[in-house]
Protein backbone atom coordinates (compact mmCIF):
# COMPACT_ATOMS: atom_id res chain seq x y z
CA UNK A 1 0.00 0.00 0.00
CA UNK A 2 2.85 2.31 0.88
CA UNK A 3 6.29 1.93 -0.53
CA UNK A 4 9.23 4.20 0.20
CA UNK A 5 12.41 3.62 -1.72
CA UNK A 6 15.67 5.29 -0.75
CA UNK A 7 14.00 8.50 0.36
CA UNK A 8 16.40 11.32 1.07
CA UNK A 9 15.45 14.86 2.00
CA UNK A 10 17.89 17.71 2.33
CA UNK A 11 17.15 21.21 3.51
CA UNK A 12 20.01 23.21 2.13
CA UNK A 13 23.04 21.54 3.63
CA UNK A 14 21.20 19.75 6.40
CA UNK A 15 20.05 16.23 5.72
CA UNK A 16 16.72 15.44 7.36
CA UNK A 17 16.41 11.83 6.22
CA UNK A 18 18.82 9.64 4.34
CA UNK A 19 18.07 6.52 2.33
CA UNK A 20 14.85 5.59 4.09
CA UNK A 21 13.19 2.51 2.57
CA UNK A 22 10.23 0.53 3.85
CA UNK A 23 6.95 -0.99 2.82
CA UNK A 24 3.58 -1.12 4.50
CA UNK A 25 1.04 -3.73 3.50
CA UNK A 26 -2.67 -3.13 3.13
CA UNK A 27 -4.45 -2.87 6.45
CA UNK A 28 -1.25 -2.79 8.45
CA UNK A 29 -0.37 -0.33 11.21
CA UNK A 30 3.21 0.83 11.10
CA UNK A 31 4.75 2.80 13.93
CA UNK A 32 7.51 5.32 13.49
CA UNK A 33 9.54 5.60 16.62
CA UNK A 34 12.32 8.04 17.17
CA UNK A 35 13.48 10.99 19.24
CA UNK A 36 12.44 14.49 18.30
CA UNK A 37 14.13 15.68 15.14
CA UNK A 38 14.85 12.16 13.91
CA UNK A 39 13.03 12.66 10.62
CA UNK A 40 9.63 11.17 11.39
CA UNK A 41 7.71 14.29 10.38
CA UNK A 42 9.82 14.75 7.25
CA UNK A 43 9.13 11.20 6.11
CA UNK A 44 5.41 11.60 6.73
CA UNK A 45 5.26 14.93 4.97
CA UNK A 46 6.85 13.38 1.89
CA UNK A 47 4.34 10.53 1.91
CA UNK A 48 1.44 12.97 2.32
CA UNK A 49 2.68 15.03 -0.61
CA UNK A 50 3.43 18.17 1.39
CA UNK A 51 6.88 18.44 -0.13
CA UNK A 52 8.86 16.28 -2.53
CA UNK A 53 11.85 14.17 -1.54
CA UNK A 54 15.28 15.23 -2.73
CA UNK A 55 15.90 11.66 -3.86
CA UNK A 56 13.98 8.44 -3.90
CA UNK A 57 10.49 7.32 -4.76
CA UNK A 58 7.37 7.15 -2.64
CA UNK A 59 4.37 5.20 -3.87
CA UNK A 60 1.11 5.41 -1.94
CA UNK A 61 -1.99 3.41 -2.87
CA UNK A 62 -0.43 2.61 -6.22
CA UNK A 63 0.36 6.19 -7.21
CA UNK A 64 3.67 7.99 -7.27
CA UNK A 65 3.48 10.83 -4.76
CA UNK A 66 5.57 13.12 -6.92
CA UNK A 67 4.06 12.33 -10.32
CA UNK A 68 0.40 11.87 -9.40
CA UNK A 69 0.01 13.99 -6.28
CA UNK A 70 -3.75 14.54 -6.58
CA UNK A 71 -4.48 10.81 -6.88
CA UNK A 72 -2.42 10.20 -3.77
CA UNK A 73 -3.91 13.07 -1.78
CA UNK A 74 -7.44 11.86 -2.49
CA UNK A 75 -6.58 8.56 -0.83
CA UNK A 76 -4.58 9.83 2.11
CA UNK A 77 -5.81 11.30 5.36
CA UNK A 78 -3.08 13.28 7.04
CA UNK A 79 -2.88 14.60 10.56
CA UNK A 80 0.15 16.89 10.91
CA UNK A 81 1.99 17.33 14.17
CA UNK A 82 0.03 20.49 14.89
CA UNK A 83 -3.57 19.92 13.85
CA UNK A 84 -4.26 22.33 10.96
CA UNK A 85 -7.32 24.11 12.30
CA UNK A 86 -9.09 27.34 11.45
CA UNK A 87 -9.74 28.62 14.92
CA UNK A 88 -12.49 31.01 13.88
CA UNK A 89 -14.57 28.20 12.37
CA UNK A 90 -17.07 25.93 14.04
CA UNK A 91 -16.20 22.25 14.19
CA UNK A 92 -18.99 21.30 11.76
CA UNK A 93 -18.22 23.91 9.15
CA UNK A 94 -14.51 23.13 9.37
CA UNK A 95 -15.12 19.44 8.80
CA UNK A 96 -17.52 20.19 5.95
CA UNK A 97 -14.86 22.36 4.33
CA UNK A 98 -12.23 19.63 4.60
CA UNK A 99 -14.72 17.07 3.28
CA UNK A 100 -15.48 19.24 0.26
CA UNK A 101 -11.89 19.89 -0.72
CA UNK A 102 -11.19 16.19 -0.32
CA UNK A 103 -13.88 15.37 -2.83
CA UNK A 104 -16.56 13.84 -0.59
CA UNK A 105 -19.81 13.84 -2.57
CA UNK A 106 -22.26 16.49 -1.42
CA UNK A 107 -24.90 13.89 -0.57
CA UNK A 108 -22.47 12.01 1.66
CA UNK A 109 -20.98 14.92 3.58
CA UNK A 110 -23.55 14.97 6.39
CA UNK A 111 -23.40 11.21 7.02
CA UNK A 112 -19.60 11.26 6.94
CA UNK A 113 -19.62 14.22 9.31
CA UNK A 114 -21.82 12.43 11.84
CA UNK A 115 -19.76 9.27 11.52
CA UNK A 116 -16.38 10.84 12.21
CA UNK A 117 -17.75 13.01 14.99
CA UNK A 118 -19.13 9.89 16.63
CA UNK A 119 -15.85 8.07 16.17
CA UNK A 120 -13.72 10.90 17.51
CA UNK A 121 -15.98 11.76 20.42
CA UNK A 122 -17.03 15.10 19.01
CA UNK A 123 -20.76 14.42 18.72
CA UNK A 124 -21.69 17.27 21.08
CA UNK A 125 -19.08 19.70 19.84
CA UNK A 126 -20.22 20.43 16.29
CA UNK A 127 -21.46 23.92 17.09
CA UNK A 128 -18.43 24.98 19.09
CA UNK A 129 -15.85 27.36 17.77
CA UNK A 130 -12.56 25.56 17.35
CA UNK A 131 -10.66 28.26 19.24
CA UNK A 132 -12.75 27.53 22.33
CA UNK A 133 -11.83 23.85 22.39
CA UNK A 134 -9.22 22.38 24.71
CA UNK A 135 -6.00 20.96 23.29
CA UNK A 136 -7.32 17.42 23.51
CA UNK A 137 -10.45 18.26 21.60
CA UNK A 138 -8.47 20.16 18.99
CA UNK A 139 -6.43 17.01 18.50
CA UNK A 140 -9.67 15.07 18.01
CA UNK A 141 -10.86 17.55 15.41
CA UNK A 142 -7.51 17.07 13.68
CA UNK A 143 -8.06 13.33 13.69
CA UNK A 144 -11.64 13.74 12.46
CA UNK A 145 -10.33 15.92 9.64
CA UNK A 146 -7.98 13.14 8.53
CA UNK A 147 -10.80 10.58 8.57
CA UNK A 148 -13.56 12.61 6.95
CA UNK A 149 -13.09 11.30 3.41
CA UNK A 150 -12.65 7.70 4.55
CA UNK A 151 -9.14 7.44 3.09
CA UNK A 152 -7.38 4.19 2.30
CA UNK A 153 -4.21 5.44 3.94
CA UNK A 154 -3.90 7.36 7.18
CA UNK A 155 -0.76 9.22 8.10
CA UNK A 156 -0.85 10.37 11.69
CA UNK A 157 1.96 12.46 13.13
CA UNK A 158 1.94 12.01 16.90
CA UNK A 159 -1.81 11.44 17.15
CA UNK A 160 -1.97 11.17 20.92
CA UNK A 161 0.08 14.22 21.80
CA UNK A 162 -1.69 16.61 24.14
CA UNK A 163 -4.38 14.17 25.16
CA UNK A 164 -5.14 13.11 28.72
CA UNK A 165 -4.56 9.44 29.63
CA UNK A 166 -8.19 8.49 29.12
CA UNK A 167 -8.30 10.13 25.72
CA UNK A 168 -5.01 8.51 24.77
CA UNK A 169 -6.53 5.09 25.39
CA UNK A 170 -9.60 6.05 23.37
CA UNK A 171 -7.56 7.28 20.45
CA UNK A 172 -5.41 4.15 20.49
CA UNK A 173 -8.54 2.03 20.45
CA UNK A 174 -9.87 4.12 17.60
CA UNK A 175 -6.67 3.67 15.60
CA UNK A 176 -6.70 -0.07 16.22
CA UNK A 177 -10.30 -0.28 15.09
CA UNK A 178 -9.36 1.44 11.85
CA UNK A 179 -6.75 -1.18 10.96
CA UNK A 180 -7.70 -3.66 8.30
CA UNK A 181 -9.80 -1.25 6.31
CA UNK A 182 -7.24 1.50 6.47
CA UNK A 183 -3.49 1.33 6.19
CA UNK A 184 -1.96 3.44 8.91
CA UNK A 185 1.39 5.01 9.57
CA UNK A 186 1.75 6.76 12.88
CA UNK A 187 4.67 8.36 14.58
CA UNK A 188 5.34 8.70 18.24
CA UNK A 189 8.13 8.98 20.71
CA UNK A 190 6.21 7.09 23.36
CA UNK A 191 7.33 3.47 23.38
CA UNK A 192 4.35 1.68 24.93
CA UNK A 193 2.14 3.33 22.38
CA UNK A 194 3.89 1.50 19.62
CA UNK A 195 3.60 -1.88 21.27
CA UNK A 196 -0.08 -1.29 21.93
CA UNK A 197 -1.16 -0.18 18.51
CA UNK A 198 1.33 -1.14 15.84
CA UNK A 199 1.98 -4.37 14.00
CA UNK A 200 5.40 -3.25 12.90
CA UNK A 201 7.82 -0.67 14.15
CA UNK A 202 10.48 1.37 12.47
CA UNK A 203 12.98 3.02 14.74
CA UNK A 204 14.47 6.05 13.11
CA UNK A 205 17.26 8.24 14.32
CA UNK A 206 19.14 11.11 12.72
CA UNK A 207 17.33 10.50 9.48
CA UNK A 208 18.19 6.82 9.15
CA UNK A 209 16.28 3.66 9.88
CA UNK A 210 18.09 1.84 12.68
CA UNK A 211 15.66 -1.00 13.26
CA UNK A 212 12.55 -2.50 11.75
CA UNK A 213 10.72 -5.23 13.65
CA UNK A 214 7.45 -6.32 15.12
CA UNK A 215 6.69 -4.97 18.57
CA UNK A 216 6.34 -8.61 19.74
CA UNK A 217 9.95 -9.19 18.86
CA UNK A 218 10.91 -6.02 20.59
CA UNK A 219 8.86 -6.69 23.68
CA UNK A 220 9.86 -10.34 23.86
CA UNK A 221 13.13 -8.93 25.00
CA UNK A 222 11.23 -7.80 28.03
CA UNK A 223 9.37 -11.00 28.79
CA UNK A 224 11.80 -13.80 29.51
CA UNK A 225 13.65 -15.07 26.52
CA UNK A 226 17.03 -13.81 25.59
CA UNK A 227 18.65 -11.83 22.93
CA UNK A 228 22.04 -12.93 21.83
CA UNK A 229 24.11 -10.41 20.02
CA UNK A 230 26.84 -11.84 17.86
CA UNK A 231 29.55 -9.87 16.18
CA UNK A 232 30.91 -11.67 13.15
CA UNK A 233 32.55 -11.12 9.80
CA UNK A 234 32.42 -12.90 6.47
CA UNK A 235 29.73 -13.57 3.91
CA UNK A 236 26.46 -12.35 5.42
CA UNK A 237 24.47 -14.47 2.98
CA UNK A 238 25.58 -17.64 4.76
CA UNK A 239 23.68 -16.66 7.88
CA UNK A 240 20.34 -17.27 6.17
CA UNK A 241 18.84 -20.53 7.31
CA UNK A 242 21.90 -21.38 9.35
CA UNK A 243 19.99 -21.83 12.61
CA UNK A 244 16.76 -23.12 11.11
CA UNK A 245 16.84 -26.46 12.89
CA UNK A 246 17.47 -25.05 16.37
CA UNK A 247 13.91 -24.91 17.77
CA UNK A 248 14.68 -22.42 20.53
CA UNK A 249 15.68 -19.71 18.08
CA UNK A 250 12.72 -17.54 17.21
CA UNK A 251 14.34 -15.33 14.61
CA UNK A 252 17.58 -13.79 13.51
CA UNK A 253 18.07 -10.26 12.31
CA UNK A 254 21.14 -8.84 10.69
CA UNK A 255 22.21 -5.35 11.60
CA UNK A 256 23.95 -2.91 9.30
CA UNK A 257 27.60 -3.81 8.68
CA UNK A 258 30.42 -1.58 9.89
CA UNK A 259 34.13 -2.12 9.16
CA UNK A 260 33.28 -5.43 7.51
CA UNK A 261 31.73 -6.74 10.71
CA UNK A 262 28.05 -7.30 11.14
CA UNK A 263 25.91 -7.80 14.17
CA UNK A 264 23.43 -10.65 14.42
CA UNK A 265 20.62 -10.29 16.88
CA UNK A 266 19.28 -13.73 17.72
CA UNK A 267 16.01 -14.02 19.57
CA UNK A 268 15.97 -17.13 21.76
CA UNK A 269 12.95 -18.57 23.49
CA UNK A 270 13.32 -19.77 27.06
CA UNK A 271 16.49 -19.91 29.07
CA UNK A 272 18.08 -22.95 27.50
CA UNK A 273 21.71 -22.55 26.53
CA UNK A 274 22.19 -22.40 22.77
CA UNK A 275 25.32 -20.31 22.48
CA UNK A 276 27.57 -23.29 21.85
CA UNK A 277 25.32 -24.35 18.95
CA UNK A 278 25.40 -20.88 17.46
CA UNK A 279 29.14 -20.51 17.63
CA UNK A 280 29.77 -23.95 16.16
CA UNK A 281 27.37 -23.36 13.27
CA UNK A 282 28.92 -20.07 12.45
CA UNK A 283 32.48 -21.30 12.42
CA UNK A 284 31.47 -24.31 10.35
CA UNK A 285 29.89 -21.92 7.87
CA UNK A 286 33.21 -20.15 7.48
CA UNK A 287 32.23 -17.02 9.40
CA UNK A 288 34.60 -15.38 11.83
CA UNK A 289 33.23 -14.93 15.30
CA UNK A 290 34.41 -11.95 17.32
CA UNK A 291 31.99 -11.44 20.14
CA UNK A 292 28.91 -12.99 21.61
CA UNK A 293 26.86 -11.59 24.44
CA UNK A 294 23.51 -12.08 26.04
CA UNK A 295 21.26 -9.09 26.30
CA UNK A 296 18.26 -8.49 28.40
CA UNK A 297 16.98 -5.06 27.59
CA UNK A 298 13.86 -3.12 28.07
CA UNK A 299 12.27 -1.53 25.06
CA UNK A 300 13.50 1.81 26.31
CA UNK A 301 17.02 0.48 26.45
CA UNK A 302 16.79 -0.96 22.97
CA UNK A 303 15.51 2.31 21.74
CA UNK A 304 18.22 4.28 23.45
CA UNK A 305 20.90 1.89 22.34
CA UNK A 306 19.81 1.94 18.73
CA UNK A 307 19.53 5.67 18.67
CA UNK A 308 22.72 6.47 20.53
CA UNK A 309 24.83 3.97 18.63
CA UNK A 310 23.97 5.90 15.52
CA UNK A 311 25.00 9.11 17.21
CA UNK A 312 28.36 7.66 18.16
CA UNK A 313 29.00 6.56 14.59
CA UNK A 314 28.20 9.94 13.13
CA UNK B 1 -15.12 24.33 -9.55
CA UNK B 2 -16.31 22.74 -6.35
CA UNK B 3 -12.93 23.21 -4.74
CA UNK B 4 -12.79 26.79 -5.92
CA UNK B 5 -16.17 27.53 -4.37
CA UNK B 6 -15.21 25.78 -1.14
CA UNK B 7 -12.08 27.92 -0.84
CA UNK B 8 -14.02 31.06 -1.75
CA UNK B 9 -16.63 30.38 0.90
CA UNK B 10 -14.04 29.60 3.55
CA UNK B 11 -12.05 32.74 2.69
CA UNK B 12 -15.09 34.99 2.84
CA UNK B 13 -15.98 33.49 6.18
CA UNK B 14 -12.45 34.12 7.41
CA UNK B 15 -12.42 37.69 6.08
CA UNK B 16 -15.73 38.66 7.60
CA UNK B 17 -15.12 37.24 11.05
CA UNK B 18 -11.83 39.10 11.37
CA UNK B 19 -11.94 42.52 13.01
CA UNK B 20 -9.48 43.80 10.39
CA UNK B 21 -12.20 43.60 7.74
CA UNK B 22 -14.53 45.84 9.72
CA UNK B 23 -11.81 48.32 10.57
CA UNK B 24 -10.88 48.52 6.89
CA UNK B 25 -14.51 48.99 5.88
CA UNK B 26 -15.16 51.60 8.55
CA UNK B 27 -12.03 53.59 7.69
CA UNK B 28 -12.81 53.35 4.00
CA UNK B 29 -16.38 54.60 4.38
CA UNK B 30 -15.41 57.38 6.78
CA UNK B 31 -12.48 58.68 4.74
CA UNK B 32 -14.24 58.16 1.41
CA UNK B 33 -17.37 59.94 2.63
CA UNK B 34 -15.37 62.78 4.11
CA UNK B 35 -13.47 63.38 0.89
CA UNK B 36 -16.63 63.18 -1.17
CA UNK B 37 -18.08 65.93 0.99
CA UNK B 38 -14.92 68.05 0.75
CA UNK B 39 -14.66 67.69 -3.02
CA UNK B 40 -18.31 68.45 -3.51
CA UNK B 41 -18.45 71.49 -1.25
CA UNK B 42 -15.23 73.03 -2.52
CA UNK B 43 -16.27 72.58 -6.14
CA UNK B 44 -19.68 74.09 -5.44
CA UNK B 45 -18.05 77.07 -3.71
CA UNK B 46 -15.69 77.58 -6.59
CA UNK B 47 -18.57 77.45 -9.06
CA UNK B 48 -20.55 80.01 -7.10
CA UNK B 49 -17.58 82.37 -6.88
CA UNK B 50 -16.97 82.02 -10.58
CA UNK B 51 -20.61 82.75 -11.26
CA UNK B 52 -20.38 85.97 -9.23
CA UNK B 53 -17.26 87.12 -11.05
CA UNK B 54 -18.82 86.59 -14.45
CA UNK B 55 -21.96 88.41 -13.28
CA UNK B 56 -19.86 91.41 -12.19
CA UNK B 57 -18.31 91.47 -15.65
CA UNK B 58 -21.79 91.32 -17.10
CA UNK B 59 -21.24 88.04 -18.91
CA UNK B 60 -23.31 84.85 -18.44
CA UNK B 61 -21.45 82.20 -16.37
CA UNK B 62 -19.94 79.38 -18.45
CA UNK B 63 -21.56 75.96 -18.01
CA UNK B 64 -19.74 73.70 -15.54
CA UNK B 65 -20.13 69.92 -15.64
CA UNK B 66 -20.39 69.54 -11.90
CA UNK B 67 -21.11 65.77 -11.66
CA UNK B 68 -18.18 65.06 -13.96
CA UNK B 69 -15.76 67.09 -11.87
CA UNK B 70 -16.98 65.64 -8.60
CA UNK B 71 -16.82 62.05 -9.78
CA UNK B 72 -13.43 62.48 -11.38
CA UNK B 73 -11.92 63.92 -8.23
CA UNK B 74 -13.68 61.34 -6.13
CA UNK B 75 -12.27 58.45 -8.17
CA UNK B 76 -8.83 60.02 -7.81
CA UNK B 77 -9.16 60.02 -4.03
CA UNK B 78 -10.62 56.52 -4.10
CA UNK B 79 -7.46 55.14 -5.71
CA UNK B 80 -5.32 56.70 -2.98
CA UNK B 81 -7.45 55.22 -0.21
CA UNK B 82 -7.25 51.80 -1.90
CA UNK B 83 -3.47 52.12 -1.95
CA UNK B 84 -3.48 52.37 1.84
CA UNK B 85 -6.13 49.79 2.64
CA UNK B 86 -5.56 46.94 0.20
CA UNK B 87 -2.39 45.67 1.94
CA UNK B 88 -4.58 45.07 5.01
CA UNK B 89 -6.97 42.91 3.01
CA UNK B 90 -4.42 40.60 1.46
CA UNK B 91 -1.76 40.42 4.16
CA UNK B 92 -3.28 37.37 5.84
CA UNK B 93 -4.16 35.43 2.69
CA UNK B 94 -1.22 33.02 2.66
CA UNK B 95 0.95 34.29 5.50
CA UNK B 96 -1.62 33.34 8.12
CA UNK B 97 -2.20 29.88 6.57
CA UNK B 98 1.51 29.23 6.83
CA UNK B 99 1.82 30.56 10.36
CA UNK B 100 -0.90 28.41 11.84
CA UNK B 101 -0.02 25.34 9.79
CA UNK B 102 -3.22 25.15 7.78
CA UNK B 103 -1.13 25.42 4.63
CA UNK B 104 -0.19 21.84 5.43
CA UNK B 105 -3.87 20.89 5.21
CA UNK B 106 -4.37 22.69 1.91
CA UNK B 107 -1.12 21.37 0.45
CA UNK B 108 -2.00 17.77 1.27
CA UNK B 109 -5.58 18.01 0.03
CA UNK B 110 -6.43 17.10 -3.55
CA UNK B 111 -6.78 20.69 -4.71
CA UNK B 112 -4.60 22.49 -7.21
CA UNK B 113 -2.72 25.71 -6.56
CA UNK B 114 -4.84 27.35 -9.25
CA UNK B 115 -8.06 26.51 -7.42
CA UNK B 116 -6.58 27.75 -4.18
CA UNK B 117 -5.27 31.03 -5.61
CA UNK B 118 -8.37 31.79 -7.66
CA UNK B 119 -10.55 31.03 -4.64
CA UNK B 120 -8.60 33.43 -2.49
CA UNK B 121 -8.47 36.07 -5.21
CA UNK B 122 -12.22 35.85 -5.80
CA UNK B 123 -12.77 36.29 -2.06
CA UNK B 124 -10.74 39.51 -1.86
CA UNK B 125 -12.49 40.78 -5.02
CA UNK B 126 -15.83 40.23 -3.31
CA UNK B 127 -14.50 42.18 -0.37
CA UNK B 128 -13.45 44.98 -2.72
CA UNK B 129 -16.99 45.06 -4.13
CA UNK B 130 -18.36 45.29 -0.62
CA UNK B 131 -16.07 48.27 -0.09
CA UNK B 132 -16.96 50.02 -3.33
CA UNK B 133 -20.67 49.34 -3.52
CA UNK B 134 -21.86 51.65 -0.71
CA UNK B 135 -20.03 54.60 -2.30
CA UNK B 136 -22.63 54.35 -5.06
CA UNK B 137 -24.88 56.09 -2.55
CA UNK B 138 -22.78 59.24 -3.01
CA UNK B 139 -23.30 59.00 -6.74
CA UNK B 140 -26.99 58.47 -6.22
CA UNK B 141 -27.22 61.70 -4.19
CA UNK B 142 -25.36 63.52 -6.90
CA UNK B 143 -27.71 62.04 -9.48
CA UNK B 144 -30.83 62.99 -7.60
CA UNK B 145 -29.84 66.62 -7.09
CA UNK B 146 -28.15 67.48 -10.39
CA UNK B 147 -30.06 69.45 -12.97
CA UNK B 148 -30.05 68.40 -15.77
CA UNK B 149 -29.42 64.77 -14.87
CA UNK B 150 -26.19 63.24 -16.09
CA UNK B 151 -25.59 59.92 -17.87
CA UNK B 152 -24.70 57.09 -15.53
CA UNK B 153 -22.52 55.09 -17.92
CA UNK B 154 -19.33 57.18 -17.37
CA UNK B 155 -19.75 56.77 -13.61
CA UNK B 156 -19.99 53.02 -14.01
CA UNK B 157 -16.86 53.07 -16.15
CA UNK B 158 -15.15 54.90 -13.30
CA UNK B 159 -16.25 52.16 -10.92
CA UNK B 160 -14.99 49.53 -13.32
CA UNK B 161 -11.65 51.33 -13.29
CA UNK B 162 -11.55 51.38 -9.48
CA UNK B 163 -12.44 47.68 -9.43
CA UNK B 164 -9.71 46.78 -11.93
CA UNK B 165 -7.12 48.93 -10.19
CA UNK B 166 -8.12 47.30 -6.89
CA UNK B 167 -7.93 43.85 -8.47
CA UNK B 168 -4.44 44.52 -9.77
CA UNK B 169 -3.29 45.71 -6.35
CA UNK B 170 -4.94 42.71 -4.67
CA UNK B 171 -3.04 40.33 -6.93
CA UNK B 172 0.23 41.96 -5.86
CA UNK B 173 -0.87 41.67 -2.23
CA UNK B 174 -1.60 37.95 -2.61
CA UNK B 175 1.81 37.39 -4.16
CA UNK B 176 3.62 39.17 -1.33
CA UNK B 177 1.58 37.30 1.26
CA UNK B 178 2.65 34.00 -0.30
CA UNK B 179 6.29 34.90 0.34
CA UNK B 180 6.18 35.23 4.10
CA UNK B 181 4.74 33.80 7.28
CA UNK B 182 4.31 37.20 8.85
CA UNK B 183 1.23 39.29 8.12
CA UNK B 184 2.85 42.56 9.09
CA UNK B 185 5.83 41.93 6.83
CA UNK B 186 3.42 41.13 4.01
CA UNK B 187 1.47 44.35 4.58
CA UNK B 188 4.55 46.58 4.75
CA UNK B 189 6.19 45.08 1.67
CA UNK B 190 2.93 45.25 -0.29
CA UNK B 191 2.57 48.89 0.67
CA UNK B 192 6.15 49.57 -0.41
CA UNK B 193 5.52 48.03 -3.83
CA UNK B 194 2.33 50.07 -4.20
CA UNK B 195 4.19 53.30 -3.51
CA UNK B 196 6.72 52.43 -6.20
CA UNK B 197 3.93 51.62 -8.64
CA UNK B 198 2.31 54.96 -7.73
CA UNK B 199 5.31 57.19 -8.33
CA UNK B 200 7.08 55.19 -11.05
CA UNK B 201 5.69 57.77 -13.47
CA UNK B 202 7.87 60.48 -11.97
CA UNK B 203 11.07 58.54 -12.56
CA UNK B 204 10.52 58.67 -16.32
CA UNK B 205 12.26 61.51 -18.13
CA UNK B 206 10.53 64.02 -20.35
CA UNK B 207 11.88 62.94 -23.73
CA UNK B 208 10.11 60.01 -25.36
CA UNK B 209 12.57 57.14 -25.36
CA UNK B 210 11.63 53.47 -25.20
CA UNK B 211 12.66 53.26 -21.52
CA UNK B 212 10.60 56.27 -20.58
CA UNK B 213 7.58 55.00 -22.47
CA UNK B 214 7.90 51.62 -20.78
CA UNK B 215 8.14 53.15 -17.34
CA UNK B 216 5.11 55.31 -18.02
CA UNK B 217 3.22 52.30 -19.28
CA UNK B 218 3.92 50.48 -16.02
CA UNK B 219 2.32 53.19 -13.91
CA UNK B 220 -0.93 51.77 -12.59
CA UNK B 221 -2.33 55.29 -12.21
CA UNK B 222 -1.82 56.32 -15.84
CA UNK B 223 -4.14 53.57 -16.91
CA UNK B 224 -6.67 54.59 -14.30
CA UNK B 225 -6.95 58.19 -15.58
CA UNK B 226 -9.17 57.43 -18.54
CA UNK B 227 -11.58 55.39 -16.44
CA UNK B 228 -12.08 58.33 -14.07
CA UNK B 229 -13.02 60.45 -17.07
CA UNK B 230 -15.59 57.85 -18.03
CA UNK B 231 -13.61 56.65 -21.03
CA UNK B 232 -13.44 52.94 -21.61
CA UNK B 233 -10.31 52.03 -23.55
CA UNK B 234 -9.45 48.37 -24.21
CA UNK B 235 -5.75 49.24 -23.88
CA UNK B 236 -6.26 49.85 -20.17
CA UNK B 237 -8.48 46.82 -19.76
CA UNK B 238 -5.73 44.68 -21.26
CA UNK B 239 -3.17 46.31 -18.99
CA UNK B 240 -5.08 45.56 -15.79
CA UNK B 241 -6.10 42.06 -16.79
CA UNK B 242 -2.55 41.12 -17.73
CA UNK B 243 -1.30 42.77 -14.53
CA UNK B 244 -3.70 40.61 -12.50
CA UNK B 245 -2.66 37.53 -14.44
CA UNK B 246 0.99 38.26 -13.73
CA UNK B 247 0.31 38.77 -10.01
CA UNK B 248 -1.57 35.49 -9.71
CA UNK B 249 0.99 33.65 -11.80
CA UNK B 250 3.79 34.86 -9.51
CA UNK B 251 1.75 33.71 -6.52
CA UNK B 252 1.44 30.27 -8.03
CA UNK B 253 5.17 30.14 -8.76
CA UNK B 254 5.93 31.23 -5.23
CA UNK B 255 3.72 28.48 -3.74
CA UNK B 256 5.33 25.89 -6.00
CA UNK B 257 8.85 26.91 -5.12
CA UNK B 258 8.04 27.07 -1.40
CA UNK B 259 7.44 23.34 -1.61
CA UNK B 260 11.06 22.83 -2.56
CA UNK B 261 12.52 25.33 -0.14
CA UNK B 262 10.83 24.11 3.02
Amino acid sequence: MIKAEHLTKRFGLATAIEDVSFEVGKGEILGFLGPNGAGKTTTMRILAGFFPATQGIAVVAGYDVFKQPLDVKRRVGYLPENPPLYSEMKVDSYLRFVATINGVAKSKIETQLEKVKQRCGLADHGKRLIKHLSKGYKQRVGLAQALIHDPEVLILDEPTIGLDPKQIIEVRELIKSLAGRHTIILSTHILPEVSMTCQRVIIINEGRIVAMDTPENLTSRLQGGELIEVEAAGDVERVHGLFKDIPQIRNVSVGPPSNGHFILTINVEGKEEVRHLISRRMIEAGLNLYQMKVQTMTLEEIFLKLTTREEGAA
Amino acid sequence: MRNFLAILKKELQALFVSPIAYVVLAVFFAVGGYFFYIIMSSLVNQAIEMGFRYQQMGAPPPPIDMPFLVMRNFFGILSTILLFLIPMITMAAFAEEKRRGTMELLATSPITNTQLILGKFAAVLVFLLVMLAPTLLNTLLLYLYSEPSFPLAPVLVGYLGAFLLGGALLSVGLFVSSLTENQIVAAVVTFGIFIVLWVIDATAGMESSLTNETIKYLSVLNHYEDFTKGVLDTQHLVFYLSFIFLGLFLTSTSLDSAKWRQ
